[in-house]
């Protein structure tokens, strides 16, 4: 007898990868754009599913709501009329096809040492007691502080990093930018 | 799960999203009429008494339009935006709390998922923007994702200061911890939060001073010059119920809900209905008063000032915690 649980997590599973195919093979990058936001939206419902609240809206608001967005921006900017084609990395297409089921095959044949990791002081009883943004928080500034703190500072290299690379950019092309150029940083602010 | 009545929440569901659509209609009445009497017009008169039926024949005139579509349009983007815009505007409607006894969905991450519901409304915008093919559509659709998504954050930020506050983010918990608090409401001891929270609404909605995505001045329409009949209007539904939910997510977290001085007997969402009522005239008052923002000056606020100042809040509500305990 399959449950309501089950069927849901076998929709969300076909929807994600189907999502994820059509977002690969889709020729407009607008539309791949939206397919792989679809795919998000049911990777949020999968965490619901987990009881996972906190996190299904965090993959929404940072995935869809920020990464996304910010593609979509590249995608507007980059303004690709054109396909752009490059060369095989295979020589042949029945090569790559061997090579696929050839993984397929040893990622099933491994399937059996799959293990379920050990289960820590939050069952899902005591997550809904205490609700998942403060059982998070607490593990996460608890017990997890240090690797919470590298994370951090791994990020703010980033950010001052993407500062670092705009100003040069700025320098250099300050003696040449024509009006189209203008237009394009006018919008990008 | 099983337990859900079905039937009793279809019902519900009718009767809130009527009710809301028709707040937006007469919304528009409200409108014109407040701008009217502050530019010393009457706003519309001709249609029924008061011209109280103008809405009404605003919406059959739009519905029954020529839908037009531009013959370069990415045609699936073109129906769909709309369609996008609204159904994100809609589903927040899900976790307002009412009144104590009447929220759709009472969820634990109530504040988070209307973040992440108003973060999709603005992919609608944008698609409409490039869906259109027009240069106009494709600079409105641009600024005003840019906004949405710079204010955003400071939006967000602004609420911080409610949430450190009640421990929660449950809508009906934070209006509960606000009739326990010592002033009663959270736009006293979180007034930086709510200054920040009134300009970045503001900004989200795309209203005049910033309403730099729809600026006729420059780009005709903005993101629905190509827009007509009813899909225009799906549009502008959106736009008005992205009011009414900011208006309302305003009321619970820094006004106090559904709780007033005293309780109106048989209306127990008197006070949350006049506190919206109160939000969306200041919303009309701006935009008979104040001039529209330069766009740079525009992203100068919200970077410079408002996400720094939003910061600054939340560091001085974990002092106060602190000291206070």
């Amino acid at each position: 007898m399959i449950s309501l649980s089950q069927l849901l997590f076998a929709y969300l599973a076909t929807a994600i990868t189907g999502l994820a195919l059509l977002a690969v093979n889709a020729r407009n990058p607008v539309h791949s754009v939206l397919l792989v936001l679809a795919m998000f939206f049911h990777m949020a419902g999968l965490y619901l599913t987990l009881n996972a609240e906190f996190l299904a809206a965090v993959q929404i608001i940072v995935y869809a709501g920020a990464i996304l967005v910010l593609y979509l921006f590249v995608v507007f900017l980059v303004n690709l009329k054109e396909e752009i084609r490059v060369k095989r990395f295979v020589v042949s297409q029945h090569y790559a096809i061997l090579l696929a089921i050839g993984l397929c095959v040893l990622l099933v044949s491994n399937m059996d040492s799959f293990a379920l990791g050990i289960s820590g002081p939050w069952t899902i009883e005591a997550i809904q007691q205490t609700t998942h943004i403060k059982a998070l928080g607490r593990e996460l500034f608890t017990t997890y502080l240090l690797p919470f703190e590298i994370t951090g500072l791994i990020l703010l290299v980033a950010v001052i990093g993407g500062l670092v690379l705009a100003r040069e950019d700025k320098a250099t092309t300050k003696g040449n930018s024509d009006d189209e150029n203008a237009e394009t940083k006018g919008v990008h602010q | 799960m099983a337990e859900i009545n079905f039937t009793k929440l279809l019902v519900h569901l009718v009767v809130l999203v009527d009710v809301v659509l028709l707040h937006v209609a007469y919304a528009t009445y409200f409108e014109r009429k407040v701008i009217g009497h502050m530019q010393m017009r009457m706003g519309p008169t001709r249609v029924g008494p008061m011209g109280l039926l103008q809405p009404i024949a605003d919406g059959i005139k739009l519905f029954f339009k020529e839908d037009i579509i531009p013959a370069a349009a990415d045609r699936p983007l073109f129906y769909a935006a709309p369609i996008i815009c609204l159904v994100a505007m809609l589903s927040c409607l899900a976790v307002l709390p009412f009144d104590p006894n009447h929220v759709l969905a009472d969820l634990n991450i109530g504040l988070i998922f209307i973040f992440a519901m108003s973060s999709l409304a603005s992919y609608g915008v944008v698609l409409a923007g490039w869906a259109s093919n027009s240069k106009y559509s494709f600079l409105g659709g641009m600024r005003s994702m840019s906004q949405v998504i710079s204010y955003e954050i400071a939006m967000g930020l602004s609420l911080v200061g409610v949430m450190m506050m009640t421990g929660s983010l449950n809508l009906g918990q934070i209006v509960a911890a606000q009739a326990a608090s010592p002033f009663g409401i959270y736009a006293i001891p979180q007034f930086i939060g709510f200054f920040v929270f009134v300009v970045s609404m503001l900004a989200e909605t795309n209203r005049v001073p910033f309403d730099l995505p729809e600026a006729e001045t420059e780009l005709v329409a903005g993101y629905c010059t190509e827009y007509s009949g009813i899909r225009f209007s799906l549009f502008f539904m959106a736009e008005y119920i992205g009011m009414i939910v900011m208006a309302s997510i305003g009321t619970i977290c820094f006004l106090g809900g559904w709780n007033g001085p005293f309780t109106v007997p048989y209306v127990p969402f008197f006070w949350f209905l006049l506190k919206i009522y109160a939000i969306m005239f200041f919303f009309f008052w701006v935009r008979a008063t104040l001039p529209r923002y330069r766009y740079d000056q525009l992203m100068d606020l919200g970077w410079k000032f408002l996400i720094p100042l939003a910061l600054a809040n939340i560091l001085l509500t974990g002092l106060m915690k602190t000291v206070l305990e």
